[in-house]
């Protein structure tokens, strides 16, 4: 891989700036049997809690028009098994490892930071956003106060470590969660998390998953995505990772020009495992035939009418 | 281990309203497969892959057989696939079902429930017992196949239209007083699967139910295809598509 992809992500170095999302990709482990991790940019790694969680019942899925619901409710094996069992793994692939986490208040995800900093990993998400879980998830990121409260919170406990801030789409203004955050001590965000919805099966008059509602996500949210990082990245001094929708190529380059510095690649995986690298190839083709020597030039370079 | 790719549609024809059989040559997928394993097939506009079981492995001529009902627009687009297109698949995923060495064994279908019997079937011949059950004598599918697997077959039908008037639990009850087998596989309706899970469990024959459950990324990624479990009197929300679709019957909870 050529120097036309590295990117330098809030101080940390990124070979590329593609990233499969958190709860996408698991740890990585379904997907290195066909091709190597180092492939990759980073892999945000599974929503991680202080304890394990079961998640909801099922369905926790629905289709929907060029996309899909879901409702896992942030099941893992919690922040324990994470740190003694992924990580040694994770950090033999030659990829930047970031770390996601939720909690169900702000003294969990202190508490969770504070686990997470000793380890290896690159930079940690902090995820505001969750729409599947009653308590924190959504209910911090919906708030400038609250988010601003449970930023402070764990970058007091992150002393070494970049902290990205994963905001919530479900917000009449992204850009004053964004400003919250930031000035809370945020190093980065990331955006956009899934939209909330709802499927209803016309026969049994039931909504599609058990719990009714969920996040939205897909190529149906990629203008969405698009219009939030723009009005992020243009609001805040930060870098942003951009993601939502994205599923081509092109997409990653539109989402870069509209701000995001790197991009996460989430729900394209379930159709296409290769989504990520074929992100990858595709770009650094379109950097080489329009002489592009770096693809952090391009972001930002939306030029507005 | 499994793959992803377009691979080339050798056979296809309708068998019964509505359902279809298809065979890929995919000799790396088939290289890997084994019986109770399945496939994501992509459909034409549609954003999520369509789960569908593996009916039979052929791995000396690299193929894969598919049988499948039409149940919504997703699989009606991957039914107009025809003979000579390509089919987008990851295969095979998930793990199947457990062969055991000279022993016997019963397979229970229901309905489309019963393709993925073929592929454990044939690893029994003569030794095994298929018992299947449709609503209706139209479409009572793949007998003929069974049989040419040197297979003993039960056909029961809801309307006693063909074979016996009833469901399976029956035939099956019946065999286990008379002959007990070794093992049962099973996959069809939850509720025919519960009630062949209480049989085997009174008549202690061991016993693996293939379950199914709305899917995204097939792999064990995402965790959308939950099924509740119980092992050492604890439950688990367990994902269909990594810890099954095979499961011992005694560790699903079919409540």
């Amino acid at each position: 891989m050529s120097e036309r992809l590295k990117v330098n992500f809030c101080g940390v170095e990124f070979k590329n700036p593609v990233v499969p999302a958190s709860g996408t990709y698991g740890y990585g482990r379904e997907y290195e049997s066909l091709y190597p991790l180092s492939k990759l940019g980073g892999i945000s790694v599974k929503g991680t809690t202080l304890y394990p969680r079961q998640g909801n019942p099922g369905p926790r899925v629905a289709e929907t028009p060029a996309g899909m619901l879901n409702s896992v409710g942030l099941q893992n094996g919690g922040a324990k098994k994470f740190l003694e069992y992924e990580l040694p793994n994770l950090l033999t692939k030659d990829t930047r490892i970031i770390a996601n986490i939720a909690g169900s208040t702000v003294e969990e995800c202190a508490e969770l930071a504070a686990l997470i900093e000793p380890s290896a990993v690159d930079m940690v998400e902090l995820n505001i956003s969750c729409p599947n879980v009653a308590q924190g998830g959504a209910a911090f990121g919906t708030d400038c106060t609250v988010a601003a409260a449970v930023t402070a919170a764990v970058r007091k406990e992150l002393k070494t470590k970049p902290l990205m801030v994963k905001l919530s789409p479900n917000v009449t203004s992204i850009t004053d969660i964004a400003k919250s955050v930031e000035a809370a001590g945020a190093d980065a965000l990331s955006l956009i998390n899934t939209l909330l919805g709802m499927r209803i099966d016309i026969k049994t008059r039931r909504p599609v998953l058990k719990r009714n509602v969920g996040g939205l996500s897909g190529p149906a949210v990629f203008p969405v995505a698009v219009r939030m990082v723009w009005q992020t990245a243009n609001a805040v001094k930060i870098p942003v990772m951009g993601m939502g929708g994205i599923a081509t190529w092109e997409d990653a380059v539109e989402m870069m020009m509209a701000g995001a510095s790197a991009v996460q690649v989430g729900a394209a995986i379930f159709n296409d495992p290769y989504a990520p690298v074929k992100i990858i190839d595709g770009m650094e083709r379109w950097c080489r035939e329009n002489n592009i020597a770096n693809i952090s030039e391009i972001v930002g370079t939306v030029q507005p009418w | 281990m499994y793959v992803q790719g377009s691979y080339p549609i050798i056979e296809k024809r309708a068998i019964a309203k509505g359902i279809f059989d298809m065979t890929i040559l995919c000799p790396d997928a088939a290289a890997l497969a084994e019986p109770g394993q399945f496939m994501q097939v992509a459909a034409e506009g549609f954003f999520l892959r369509r789960p569908i079981s593996i009916c039979e492995i052929d791995k000396e001529h690299g193929t894969l057989r598919i049988v499948f009902e039409v149940r919504g627009k997703g699989t009606d687009k991957i039914s107009e696939l025809k003979r000579g297109d390509n089919i987008d698949i990851i295969a095979p995923l998930g793990h199947g079902f457990t062969v055991l060495e000279d022993a016997k064994a019963v397979c229970v279908g229901g309905g489309i429930g019963t393709p993925p019997m073929l592929g454990i079937a044939e690893k029994y011949g003569s030794n095994a017992e298929v018992i299947s059950g449709f609503r209706t004598a139209a479409i009572a599918i793949l007998q003929d196949d069974f049989k040419a697997a040197g297979c003993k077959t039960t056909l029961c039908t809801d309307d006693g239209t063909a074979g016996f008037h009833g469901f399976v639990t029956e035939p099956l009850k019946k065999r286990l007083e008379t002959d007990k087998p070794d093992i049962i596989y099973a996959c069809g309706p939850a509720p025919m699967l519960k009630g062949i899970a209480e049989l085997a469990k009174e008549y202690g024959v061991r016993c693996e139910v293939s379950l199914e459950q709305r899917m995204a990324c097939g792999v064990g990624a995402c965790l959308v295809c939950v099924c509740k479990t119980v092992k050492d009197g604890e439950q688990f929300l367990s994902h269909v598509c990594k810890d099954g679709p095979v499961f011992d019957s005694k560790e699903v909870d079919f409540t």
